[in-house]
This record gives structure tokens, C-alpha cells and sequence, in this order.
């Protein structure tokens, strides 16, 4: 070996040895998942201050150094970034940990729109869901996502949506048959369930009938059903019109036991018309039958 | 170049606009273009900028609360999980006579969902920050940061408010 090469490693160990190494005193681990247990190795002697800091959580344990410090289950349980500090009287060593989020589905927000809605439409439903382990972490890793609309008659609609990001969605169309809904959102062992009210929609027709009463025609529709034949709610307007001589009377009855009737004056040569929002009915001309 | 520059316009203008609006003035704010958003729902460009300007300011009631261990500097910005669980770091701040000082220094943020009924948002922040602690009111460290945030927001009576606030890895 030549002298000059002797004398570069010779150089090179002497400077190793006040080269400071990575961290000899604080070894912790890069990432751990929420609520894990886990541990740190503080290296060296006498008493210390270790610290895990961050947005969401901060921990502190006095800790006498050359010992391996075990944090229990639970007890850094929030998922994010976190600084570790190990602080002595004569010394200050940091690393960075990062803790995601547990894997297993505790808890569903579910968002579902709306809660109400006719029968029929085509996408008329929604729902979101964003998916927390039992710490209330977000999981942002995939999570298969089961979304389901069923009915009394028990029909119903089923997805199967990946969550990107923590979150996922769908949308289903309301079914054909009037009544209460279930919307079961389920990610794992989770589930959780809105109630959509799938209500008539409007009328398909309008049959009405008129006949003498006393002094004035009585006119009465036949009872309102939807065009899935699901009858149409007490409490809708049907809008009852009479023609004559170039005057017009209007009268607004609500439907009650899904038929409307009115009383309206008897002129014959009349022209008497029903509607119920964009459906207009049958007309009939009076002639005093 | 010049094209290299014109494909950032967009998005330079938006810093611009993001800077001199916001509360976070001091940091840099990058908006990603919103490629791949999730949502059947078409999402306004005021709506974006309102969240976006309503999120960066939370940052200042975020660092402000953490600062001075002052929970109740997050009621405005802050709503539900996220709310309660800065409560909890700054109960524990408290406790053992610690403050941290977040300074942002860069936000490159991407609006990522909008949800179908239009009551959330979720957006991906990779946030650049200087985290200073200080122990019983003296510096004791400090450390440059480089994390990337989830954040969902939900509005609230006059703004959007964070519901959601977790570091990434």
C-alpha cells in the first residue's frame, strides 16, 4: 500500500469517528397504523424527555435513556405526521413517523339525497360515503363499498364502488312502486342505512265524470293514479274549470280518498275541464243532462 | 418554453388570485387543475375558490390555536372530527407547557371530490411547513416539514368549514 493511500483511510476513519451516525440515539419506527402498539429505542444514559408531536396528537414520557420505550395500543391513535424528539440535558436527537389509518372499516359517513323523492326518475337517488376505522381516521387506502336500494316488495339496486381518496358514491334510480326505501351504504362489517320515501308521482290522466246536482252539475274525477298505477296522494290539487259565454270559473280541490269533486253552476252550453299540474283531463260540454 | 409557460397560466393565475385574497397571503398557494374529480357533480368555480379560500384560512386559525394553545380559535374554521381532535392536541399541548408554531410555506392543493348533493369536499393538500416547539415558552427546536393533507369540507352557515384534517403518508 502506498503511503498516501494509508494516509487517506487513516484520514477517512479518524473523521468517521466524529461523523455523527443516523439517529444512535432514537431509533423509532418510520410508520405504524393507528392504535398499534409500538416502541422506541432511546440510546445512551441518564434522564430524558421524549416527545411525539403533532397536528393531531402529542405525547410526552420522561424516560430514562438506554432503555426501549413501549407505547401500548391506543395510545398514538391518530392518524398523520409526527415529529419525535428525544431531549436530554446535553442533547437533542428528532426523527419523523408517520401513523395511517387502521385497514378494517369501523364507522360510515353516509350522505343521501334526497329523502324524498317521486317514483321513477332515472338517478333520482344519491348517496356518499366516506369510510373512518375506529379512531375516526379516514381510510384512504381502497375500501370496497357496497351500496344497496331496496324496497318492501323487496326489489332492489346494488353497487359495488372502490373508495378513492376515503370516499366513495353512486346513484340509483327510484324505484317504480311508491313507499318507504331502505339505502344501506356497507363497507367490511359496517353498515349504515337511510330511509328514502318514494312517493307518487304526478298523475298519468284525469277521468271525470259530471252529473245534475240540485241546481249545479257535480263534477268528480275518477281516483288518481300514477303511470305506475300508485294512487296519487290526498291533499293534490285537481283544478276544476268551467267555460261559458266566454267567462271562466276556476275551482282548486284537493284530492281526498284519491277522488276530487266540486259543485260548480249548471249552464248548459258549458265546456268543464279538470287538471292536476301538467296533466289536463277529459273535457265535457254541459247540456244539462 | 414559452408553451411550457402557457400551460402554467392557468394555474399561475390562480396563485395570484389565491395569494392576494387569502389570509394565508404569506404562503405560496399552487391549485392543481382538477383532473380526475370525483362526483357527477359539476363544480363551480366559485364554489371551488370559496372552499380553497376558506381552507387556507383555516390554516391561520390552525396555527394560531396551536401557537397560543387556544382552542376556541378553531371554532370558526372547524367543524365535527377535525374540530374535535386539534381540541385535543392543544389539551395536550397544554398540558405539558408546549406550543407549536406551524408556519406554512407552500400549498399545492387539488380538489379531489364533490360530493353528488354538493354537502362536501374533498381535496389533497402537500402542505411545506417550519414546525417550532416551544417548551414552558422557550424555542426548543424546530423542523421543516413536507406532508400531504386529506381535508373534507362541509358548509356550514356562511362558510366551509374543515371536518376532516389528516397528514398522509
Amino acid at each position: 500500500m502506498k503511503p498516501q493511500h494509508a494516509l487517506l483511510i487513516c484520514g477517512l476513519l479518524v473523521a468517521a469517528q466524529w461523523l455523527p451516525a443516523q439517529n444512535p440515539r432514537l431509533q423509532a419506527p418510520q410508520s405504524i397504523a393507528a392504535g398499534d402498539g409500538f416502541s422506541i429505542q432511546c440510546g445512551g444514559s441518564g434522564k430524558a424527555s421524549l416527545y411525539i408531536l403533532g397536528i393531531n396528537q402529542v405525547l410526552k414520557r420522561e424516560i430514562d435513556l438506554g432503555q426501549t420505550v413501549s407505547f401500548a395500543p391506543g395510545a398514538l391513535h391518530n392518524a398523520g405526521h409526527y415529529l419525535v424528539i428525544l431531549k436530554s440535558s446535553d442533547s437533542l436527537d428528532k426523527s419523523e413517523l408517520d401513523v395511517t389509518a387502521a385497514k378494517s372499516p369501523s364507522d360510515l359517513s353516509f350522505l343521501a339525497k334526497p329523502s324524498r323523492l317521486s317514483v321513477g326518475i332515472r338517478d333520482g337517488i344519491t348517496g356518499a360515503v366516506y369510510v373512518f376505522d375506529s379512531y375516526q381516521n379516514l381510510i384512504t387506502t381502497p375500501v370496497p363499498v357496497t351500496f344497496q336500494l331496496s324496497n318492501p316488495a323487496g326489489a332492489s339496486q346494488t353497487r359495488l364502488v372502490q373508495t378513492r381518496n376515503g370516499a366513495a358514491f353512486t346513484s340509483m334510480d327510484s324505484t317504480q312502486q311508491q313507499g318507504a326505501d331502505k339505502f344501506v351504504a356497507r363497507a367490511g362489517d359496517v353498515a349504515s342505512t337511510r330511509i328514502v320515501g318514494q312517493v307518487p308521482g304526478d298523475p298519468c290522466g284525469i277521468k271525470m265524470a259530471a252529473k245534475p246536482s240540485g241546481q249545479q252539475v257535480r263534477l268528480e274525477t275518477e281516483p288518481l293514479r300514477d303511470c305506475s298505477g300508485n294512487a296519487v296522494p290526498d291533499g293534490t290539487i285537481v283544478t276544476f274549470t268551467e267555460t261559458y259565454q266566454g267567462a271562466q270559473t276556476t275551482v282548486d280541490v284537493p284530492l281526498k280518498r284519491g277522488i276530487a269533486q266540486v259543485d260548480m253552476p249548471a249552464h248548459n252550453g258549458a265546456m268543464l275541464s279538470a287538471a292536476s299540474g301538467v296533466v289536463l283531463g277529459n273535457q265535457i260540454r254541459w247540456e244539462g243532462q | 418554453m414559452i408553451l411550457q409557460s402557457l400551460k402554467l397560466l392557468p394555474a399561475i393565475s390562480v396563485l395570484l388570485f389565491a395569494t392576494a385574497n387569502d389570509a394565508a397571503a404569506q404562503a405560496n398557494v399552487r391549485i392543481e387543475p382538477r383532473v380526475g374529480l370525483q362526483g357527477p357533480r359539476v363544480l363551480e368555480e366559485q364554489t371551488a375558490a370559496a372552499a380553497i379560500r376558506d381552507y387556507l384560512q383555516s390554516w391561520q386559525s390552525l396555527t394560531a390555536a396551536l401557537e397560543q394553545n387556544r382552542a376556541e380559535l378553531l371554532d370558526t374554521c372547524f367543524a365535527g372530527t377535525a374540530r374535535e381532535k386539534l381540541g385535543q392536541t392543544i389539551q395536550e399541548q397544554a398540558a405539558v407547557e408546549l406550543g407549536t408554531q406551524y408556519s406554512d410555506r407552500s400549498h399545492d392543493i387539488q380538489i379531489v371530490f364533490y360530493s353528488p348533493e354538493g354537502l362536501s369536499i374533498e381535496l389533497t393538500d402537500t402542505v411545506e411547513y417550519d414546525m417550532q416547539i416551544n417548551d414552558h415558552g422557550k424555542p426548543m427546536t424546530s423542523q421543516h416539514m413536507r406532508t400531504r393533507y386529506i381535508v373534507v369540507l362541509t358548509p356550514a352557515e356562511a362558510r366551509w368549514k374543515v371536518r376532516v384534517f389528516q397528514a398522509m403518508k
